[in-house]
């Protein structure tokens, strides 16, 4: 049990997937100008790659290695399209706000990665913890971005007012300007507290 | 002048990179250095063009008359990756000299989501196939643009004295932040 919860905790802090691996940042970032769609946005990967990773995980000793990626891309692109499916029929005002960005779950270079680093080498449970953990992982940075956007540009959090009238808005934020000079402070942020962690770590190694 | 202006749109206007935020990872990881930059917004120009042109076949003679849209992306994506792959079989065969220079970008753009963008965004406004045409080709030179500028100043920040943990991708995100904004000046300019 404490050995899943190492393979989950992982993903969310260790090797989270938008600040640390950096990878998978493409799209994604575009949907964080408020907190409401980066949550959708964030379940939705994290949907995705729990489920590619258990069918990966599932088939990896029935797919031949060279033929592997291509198999790994239909098994992402039918889940992407399930989940596609669903929100145009239970949520489509979410589905209307995500737009493009939905399809392109596909090409998140972290789903592939997961699948190719983790699940075709591990059993299904882990690769379920694995996908959950990054996947969390991802929602957390996601929602982050998503939250400091929102209530530096609009005052409010999920659509609702915090700060009261007395604060004016800064409109970049929500511009795609902002959201890239946030993600470039909040990434130096995380490097700085990492390596304060490390540092923390060797001193108590030398004690 | 409809065609015009959707070329300007798709390269200045609404510069995918910088308003959109579609490929970012090949935008922040090949623009540490100017030429292989050139090299990559050319690749990417010219896979984005002739995939979409490949999509719009299939998706208006396959798709459509056979009820068949809800797979696009599935679709879109396979074909994109597996038409990739075929491009750069038949580079390596016919121009090794090109294939020397740019071979490696090709591999990278195979899944990426600025390529597959394009043809889903075609599918989705229904765009004729001139029309499709002219904006793959102006999308794959706003991403070009974006890249070759953000490699320029990259090359120039080498010497600047960065702050320690912005290092590397913290800064080179700022900058895109920076770029972005300027680019922010040209909106509005043309409404589709």
């Amino acid at each position: 049990m404490k050995n899943l919860w190492d393979i989950f905790k992982k993903g969310v802090i260790v090797e989270n997937p938008i600040f640390v691996l950096a990878l998978s940042l493409c799209p994604a970032l575009a949907v964080t100008a408020s907190a409401i769609t980066s949550l959708t946005m964030g379940f939705s990967v994290m949907f995705v790659i729990t489920a590619n990773n258990v069918v990966v995980s599932l088939t990896r000793k029935l797919v031949n290695p060279k033929v592997r990626v291509p198999v790994y891309i239909t098994s992402i692109a039918t889940i992407v399209t399930l989940v596609q499916l669903l929100l145009q029929a239970f949520a489509p005002e979410l589905y209307q706000a995500l737009g493009i960005y939905l399809a392109l779950i596909v090409v998140f270079a972290i789903i592939l990665a997961r699948a190719e680093v983790f699940a075709s080498k591990n059993s299904v449970i882990p690769s379920f913890f694995d996908g959950l953990g990054m996947g969390a992982g991802f929602t957390l940075a996601l929602l982050l971005i998503g939250c400091i956007r929102e209530l530096l540009g609009a005052g409010s959090i999920f659509g609702i007012p915090v700060i009261g009238d007395w604060y004016d808005p800064a409109l970049i934020m929500i511009l795609p300007a902002g959201g890239f000079i946030l993600i470039g402070y909040l990434v130096g942020g995380f490097k700085m507290l990492t390596e304060y962690m490390e540092e923390a770590e060797a001193k108590k190694g030398d004690a | 002048m409809e065609y015009f202006t959707l070329f300007i749109s798709a390269v200045i206007v609404n510069n995918f990179v910088l308003t959109k935020f579609l490929g970012l990872c090949i935008f922040f990881g090949v623009s540490k250095n100017l030429n292989a930059s050139i090299g990559m917004g050319m690749a990417v120009t010219s896979v984005m063009t002739l995939s979409s042109m490949l999509a719009w076949v299939v998706y208006n003679f396959a798709l459509v008359p056979l009820n068949l849209t809800f797979m696009t992306t599935a679709v879109f994506v396979l074909l994109i990756a597996s038409f990739v792959q075929l491009l750069e079989m038949i580079i390596k065969k016919q121009a090794p000299a090109l294939y020397n220079m740019w071979g490696i970008y090709l591999l990278l753009i195979a899944t990426n989501c600025v390529v597959l963008a394009i043809p889903l965004l075609n599918a989705e406004s229904s765009f004729s196939f001139l029309k499709s045409v002219v904006y793959a080709v102006g999308s794959g030179l706003g991403f070009a643009l974006a890249i070759i500028l953000m490699a320029s100043l990259r090359e120039k920040l080498r010497l600047a004295d960065v702050p320690k943990p912005l290092e590397g991708l913290g800064i080179a995100f700022i900058l895109a932040g920076m770029l972005a904004l300027a680019f922010t000046g040209f909106s509005g300019m043309i409404t589709l």
